[in-house]
């Protein structure tokens, strides 16, 4: 804005006098909302993005990026076994726990906190499952209900600890890693071990969907998705909101079909080993499963107002609290649904291992979550993250794994590289802050 | 007092003591609607004190709070938000992450069902911006992090105009502004009366006082020095009324400044 536009004349005072001769030293390019009610044309909308990622917002790209160099990177070294059908589908599996585990770290990490016990809390709560299946032959449905009321009491005791008695978060989860182990060896027994017989569990992550179903899901969510997605433009656009332009959002409705899509071909191909065997394909059972998990925690933290809250604390926790908001709630409430879908993410964990360990949960579990949340672009600090990036970094952290042991690496390497990994996800996340801060965003 | 009409807000003979400490002596203080009314002293005069009185922070010890000339009772920040008095704070309360639209409906956010009604927000917060005649800002989808501190400043007024507030007070609203944004700030506080809210305005800065305020309250030593109008008064005297609590026939009576010291 290099000159003043004349003030209408109704608010003509002694002080717009002085006003129109003041030098207008303003960096932003337009005035009068110019940005909201012109259409953003494409060009206008990738200048804005580079900007956004000079100044420090990366958004999904780190993730994306990963993704990218670790499948060409394990494909040329296992070009027969790293991109079968077998392994993919295999993947997807083993990605499924570390996955639902990060979304829920994704809360807690929004407002600045952290939760060290959220991977043994899975274990102790996948414990109390199988316990009850196999010791007092309950019912599967009763027996999930009561690893996930294991999680909420874990979720509000830390919560408690944290946010009415103020102990720092690290300290607090820190204490349940220890006491949550105890637990679950209590549970157990040294070196005991209780399988999963149950049907229903075990098909989470062994069971495939028919191949006509999992077709049919892939097919109404993308439209479902570009359905959404077209609609809200639309209606942006009719009442002169803010809004992207059309082909962007075309683009990425395009992306998410064709990795719907492309997902659910892979997924169907015949698996069985010979060609006269019966057919073995399909999509996984858990899939579905991270698929409505993401879409709720997608839902509560970007279109409601609990979701916008968590933002505004994690961003500024004074400001909320003289907004009217409740501080010490919110804080609570992360912890409590971290706890949950910890609970959810050990019974996956125990589907895909038939069986309850001791040991459960415990080792680098948790590692390997908060390195998907960090990996997909959650923020250590506060105020940053979404749902989807549980999912990004969950691949991410997958690949590494499930590529080291095609490589047949040894334990100690697998160590070493995924901590290398998760210093270098915190250090990008660390040194995207300081940019974002040096330029004022 | 020589207004016409009922104060927007008034306050008659207000005490405050901590411990031993008697920061307010008998403070009067009237905000007429559509004025702005300049809160002024040195520090320590009490300033802070009295609008955290105001903003439901500080009980009062003693004397009557009249809204609209009835007399009420401020027991909270959220009885002072439900009278419609909203208080811009020095450090602003404004979340980085979020952007304007998301700032200013923080807490109070308008919503269909459980789902945001962001497209009416949206609407909203443009309206309220474009009403107070700001053009510095291109998109209300901005990130409050990517402003100037001018432009911090004045969504941070406008949060509080959106509630249909009719008293805002400014706790030294241009204190860390430059020349240019100071001025925008400045031309916001007289929008703000001119739209009919009672404003008042916290300050050091003697050239921000003149400016755009219509009456000037000075504070001495927790009392006031002198209710005038800022017609009525100079510079020199109003540096003479916060420094020593009286500028010749001006003031507090000499044994009373004497006495405070």
């Amino acid at each position: 804005m290099s000159t003043e536009t004349p003030r209408p004349a109704d608010t003509a005072e002694t002080a717009e006098t002085v006003t129109d001769s003041a030098p207008a030293t303003q960096t932003m390019a337009g005035s009068d909302f110019s940005a909201d009610t012109r259409t953003q044309t494409v060009s206008t909308a990738i200048d804005g993005y580079v900007v956004k990622l000079r100044s420090g917002d990366l958004g999904a790209l780190p993730a994306i990026f990963g993704l990218i160099v670790l499948i060409i990177l394990f494909y040329s070294l296992r070009p027969e076994t790293f991109l079968s059908k077998f392994n993919l589908a295999n993947l997807l599996v083993q990605a499924l726990p570390v996955t639902i585990l990060a979304m829920g770290l994704v809360f807690v990490l929004l407002l600045g906190e952290i939760d060290l016990s959220a991977g043994v809390a899975s274990g102790a709560c996948a414990a109390v499952m199988a316990k009850l299946m196999v010791d007092s032959g309950v019912n599967w449905a009763l027996a999930v209900l009561a690893a996930a009321a294991t999680g909420l009491a874990i979720g509000l005791l830390i919560g408690a600890l944290v946010a009415i008695i103020r102990i720092p978060s690290f300290v607090v989860t820190l204490a349940l890693f220890l006491g949550l182990q105890g637990i679950a060896l209590k549970l157990i027994g040294e070196g005991g071990t209780v399988p999963i017989h149950d049907k229903v569990i075990y098909a989470l992550a062994n069971k495939y969907m028919d191949v006509w179903l999992g077709w049919t899901l892939a097919v109404v969510s993308a439209l479902v998705y570009a359905g959404i997605q077209l609609l809200r433009w639309q209606r942006q656009n009719a009442k002169g909101l803010s809004r992207r332009p059309i082909a962007l959002v075309l683009v990425q409705v395009a992306l998410v079909a064709v990795a719907l899509l492309g997902g659910a071909y892979v997924l169907n191909l015949n698996r069985a080993r010979t060609p006269l065997a019966p057919f073995f394909g399909g999509v996984p059972w858990g899939v579905p499963l991270v698929a409505v998990l993401l879409i709720l925690c997608t839902f509560v933290l970007g279109r409601t107002s609990y979701g916008r809250h968590l933002y505004a604390v994690g961003g500024n926790a004074e400001a909320a609290r003289r907004a009217g908001i409740n501080v010490t709630r919110l804080r609570m409430s992360v912890f409590m649904i971290c706890s949950v879908l910890a609970a959810v993410s050990g019974i996956v964990a125990a589907s895909r291992l038939n069986s309850v360990t001791p040991d459960a949960g415990a080792g680098n579990t948790l590692l390997y979550a908060v390195g998907a949340a960090v990996i997909g672009g959650t923020s250590l600090f506060g105020g940053k993250g979404k749902a989807r990036d549980a999912i990004l970094g969950g691949l991410v952290i997958a690949i590494i794994d499930n590529g080291l042991g095609l490589l047949g690496a040894k334990a100690y390497l697998n160590y070493l590289i995924t901590g290398g990994f998760l210093l270098l996800a915190a250090s990008i996340d660390a040194l995207a802050r300081r940019r974002r801060s040096a330029t004022g965003r | 007092m020589s207004e016409n009409g009922t104060p927007a807000l008034e306050l008659v003979g207000i005490n405050k003591s901590f411990g031993a400490v008697h920061v307010l002596h008998d403070v009067d203080l009237a905000v007429y609607p559509g004025q702005v009314t300049a809160l002024i002293g040195d520090n320590g005069a009490g300033k802070s004190t009295l609008i955290k009185s105001i903003a439901g922070i500080y009980p009062v010890d003693s004397g009557r709070i009249l809204f609209e000339g009835n007399e009420v009772h401020i027991g909270s920040p959220k009885d002072a938000a439900d009278l419609g008095i909203e208080i811009v704070y020095q450090d602003l309360a404004l979340a980085d992450n979020l952007d304007i639209a998301q700032n200013m409906f923080l807490g109070r956010e308008r919503k269909r069902g459980i789902v945001l009604d962001e497209a009416s927000m949206e609407q909203a917060a443009r309206d309220t911006l474009a009403r107070l005649s700001v053009r510095t800002v291109s998109s209300v989808r901005q990130l409050v992090a990517s402003l100037s501190g001018g432009q911090r400043q004045t969504v941070a007024i406008a949060k509080a105009v959106l509630w249909e507030s009719k008293v805002v007070v400014l706790d030294e609203p241009t204190a860390a502004l430059g020349v240019a944004q100071t001025r925008q700030v400045l031309d916001l506080v007289r929008r703000l009366a001119e739209t009919g809210h009672g404003v008042v305005l916290v300050s050091h800065n003697m050239n921000d006082v003149f400016e755009v305020a219509d009456r000037i309250t000075t504070l001495y030593l927790g009392r006031v020095a002198a209710d005038v109008k800022r017609s009525d008064v100079t510079h020199s005297q109003v540096v003479e009324l916060m420094t020593m609590g009286r500028s010749g026939d001006l003031g507090l009576a000499p044994a009373t400044a004497a006495e405070s010291i």
